[in-house]
């Protein structure tokens, strides 16, 4: 077990004039046991600085801490860490048994002890009846879990994900990222997990970092990220439909951006902002309604068994109390 | 394309029965003209059915070669043939398949340069460079032998560039999963690319196995001693003067014999070599 330290973490591609910087100087500390969740839009460098933490890419500057020890010049091997990746790069030619055990064969382990280990972790993930098959004989799910597998038996440190769950359907995405979360409670080995998915990240984070063209926008839990969005990216990143952000609502102050997300507003009979209904949408347990006030485009969401807005009247609308965020409108930052 | 039009099957069979006719009428002369004797042969027209002499002309190849032309047998010819067919198939197969993994998965100066070094020499065939070649292996005093025989063609640049196609095609992933698994680049080598190669390196196998057998130019310049001839120099150096004086069935058996080990390669490798051909196995 250990803690995973990030510090001033720098990234360049290139020499000279085609020199391009891609991250920009990245401090976290992940704790011992956490579970920290890397959330971003492709082209991030979400992955870039997992895969620095893996040593599968160069540190241009800063420093890699995991546990006590700093990994800016170890192999992969060298670091106790284990990953997952997103097409899960299992080798095609071994069986189930054989991927699991490579590692620990390479590392000279006695030959009985990579058998319990192996079983041991087949129990955990039910990959028991599949041991002896090959990889391309098994569905996306099954060879998920095998590459889980493939990281427990080697007992890590740390747990390293890059997107595990892209390669699956829906319904197996959110099974295995229930599975993720109780193979956390149950050997407590820190965890970072790079994802795009939003949803993904607010389920499994214990903290989550948000991250915007290399830069981190926000280190926090999920309700903190939620509730109290550091800058204007977080607060549209996060949250779906996205936060609205209004720069000329009635009651804007000047130079700000004011945030609020589409479940905070009501509808009310009068007073409130006047909008201009577009469109709505039945998403089931709730509805969407598009609308513009002036020339901003507004989304609020409402209950079941709510009016019914027809599209193009006015109806009146207001933000929650202690609900509205407010931003700075150059800097973005939360005010 | 599926089609019932019974015109069309009939046609394209009758096509296809007409071009077998052409090619293994010739491979049927051979086989009958070596199974008679010289004057049956040399008179008109020469029998088309196989005459009674298989074991007489076979066994005197085998054992001692003709009489007038090259008196090596045949057996020591096939055997040269087949060292030397071996020889260049497996080490063009195990330069190449290092050569490549260095070019694909290593960064070193001048990389590019030493790709584009080798794909450059895919232009040069043996014919092409055989002065200097030869010049080169006769001053090693490598006439005659097998070294000389096999390694001015084991380099290989379509086997490196395959090899090159194939790696390129190995998710990165893979390498990056054993270098955290800590293989290091040779373990990642043996354990992880060389069994995933297998079906290219049989596909190979057989491609360069036949290359190495029906080599000609190179063997009938280094070769002057008839222990080091090989089957195909052998039937060159059998036949000697007019037609009368070769012994055509003697000729025709060593031609006949020749034949297997290609062939038999080529069949008992064949689901190997159409998979390495067609088949990712990824």
């Amino acid at each position: 077990m250990a803690a995973i330290s990030l510090r001033n973490i720098i990234k360049r591609y290139g020499k000279g004039k085609h020199e391009l910087q891609v991250i920009h100087g990245v401090n976290a500390e992940v704790d011992d046991r956490e579970f920290v969740v890397i959330v971003g839009p492709s082209g991030c460098g979400k992955s870039t600085l997992l895969r620095m933490v893996a040593g599968l890419e160069e540190i241009s500057s800063g420093e890699i801490w995991i546990g006590a020890r700093k990994v800016n010049d170890l192999e992969p091997a060298e670091r106790d860490i284990a990953m997952v990746f997103q097409n899960y790069a299992l080798y095609p030619h071994m069986s189930v048994y054989e991927n699991m055990a490579y590692g620990l064969k390479i590392k000279k382990m006695p030959a009985d002890e990579i058998r319990a280990r192996v079983d041991k972790a087949a129990g955990i993930l039910e990959l028991g009846p599949l041991l002896e098959r090959r990889p391309r004989q098994l569905s996306g799910g099954q060879r998920q879990r095998v590459a889980m597998g493939r990281a427990i038996v080697r007992q890590p440190q740390v747990f390293l994900f890059d997107e595990p769950l892209s390669n699956l359907d829906a319904k197996l995405r959110a099974q295995t990222r229930i599975e993720i979360q109780k193979l956390h409670r149950e050997l407590g080995i820190t965890s970072l997990f790079v994802t795009h998915d939003q949803v993904e990240a607010m389920t499994l984070a214990q903290r989550m970092i948000v991250m915007n063209a290399g830069a981190m926008e926000q280190f926090g839990t999920p309700e903190e990220v939620y509730n109290r969005p550091a800058t204007t990216f977080v607060a549209s990143f996060i949250g779906s439909p996205p936060m609205n952000l209004l720069t000329n609502a009635p009651g804007a102050r000047p130079n700000t951006v004011m945030g609020v997300r589409p479940e905070h507003l009501d509808i009310v009979a009068d007073g409130g902002w006047p909008l201009q209904v577009e469109t709505c949408e039945l998403l089931g347990a709730e509805r969407l309604v598009y609308g513009r006030l002036g020339t901003e485009q507004v989304i609020v969401r409402t209950e079941e068994g709510a009016a019914v807005p027809t599209p193009g009247t006015t109806i009146h609308v207001a933000p929650r109390e202690g609900k509205v965020h407010w931003f700075d409108a150059a800097t973005r930052k939360r005010i | 394309m599926v089609e019932n039009r019974p015109w069309v099957t009939f046609f394209s069979h009758a096509i296809l029965i007409v071009g077998i006719v052409v090619v293994a009428f010739p491979l049927y002369v051979t086989f009958v003209a070596s199974t008679l004797t010289l004057e049956q042969i040399l008179s008109v027209p020469m029998p088309l059915t196989p005459g009674t002499h298989f074991w007489d002309n076979y066994a005197q190849v085998l054992a001692a070669g003709s009489t007038r032309g090259a008196a090596a047998p045949v057996g020591r010819m096939m055997f040269n043939s087949l060292v030397m067919a071996l020889v260049i198939a497996f080490g063009k197969i195990a330069i190449s398949i290092i050569a490549s993994f260095a070019i694909v998965y290593f960064r070193f100066p001048l990389r590019r340069t030493f790709f584009w070094m080798i794909f450059v020499t895919l232009m040069l065939p043996v014919e092409v460079r055989i002065i200097p070649t030869y010049k080169v292996v006769s001053d090693l005093g490598m006439l005659n032998t097998y070294v000389g025989l096999t390694l001015p063609l084991i380099a290989s640049a379509t086997a490196t560039f395959l090899f090159r196609q194939f790696f390129l095609t190995v998710p990165d992933e893979l390498a990056e999963a054993a270098r955290m698994d800590g293989a290091g680049p040779m373990r990642f080598f043996f354990d992880v690319l060389l069994p995933l190669s297998a079906t290219s390196i049989a596909a190979l196998f057989v491609i360069q196995f036949i290359y190495g057998w029906n080599q000609y130019l190179w063997p009938l310049l280094i070769t002057s001693e008839e222990s080091m001839y090989t089957a195909v120099i052998g039937i060159k150096r059998m036949i000697v003067g007019g037609d009368a004086a070769t012994e055509w069935h003697l000729v025709m058996a060593t031609a006949m014999l020749a034949m297997i080990p290609p062939a038999l390669v080529v069949v008992l490798m064949q689901k190997w070599f159409v998979k390495g051909l067609v088949d990712t196995e990824k």
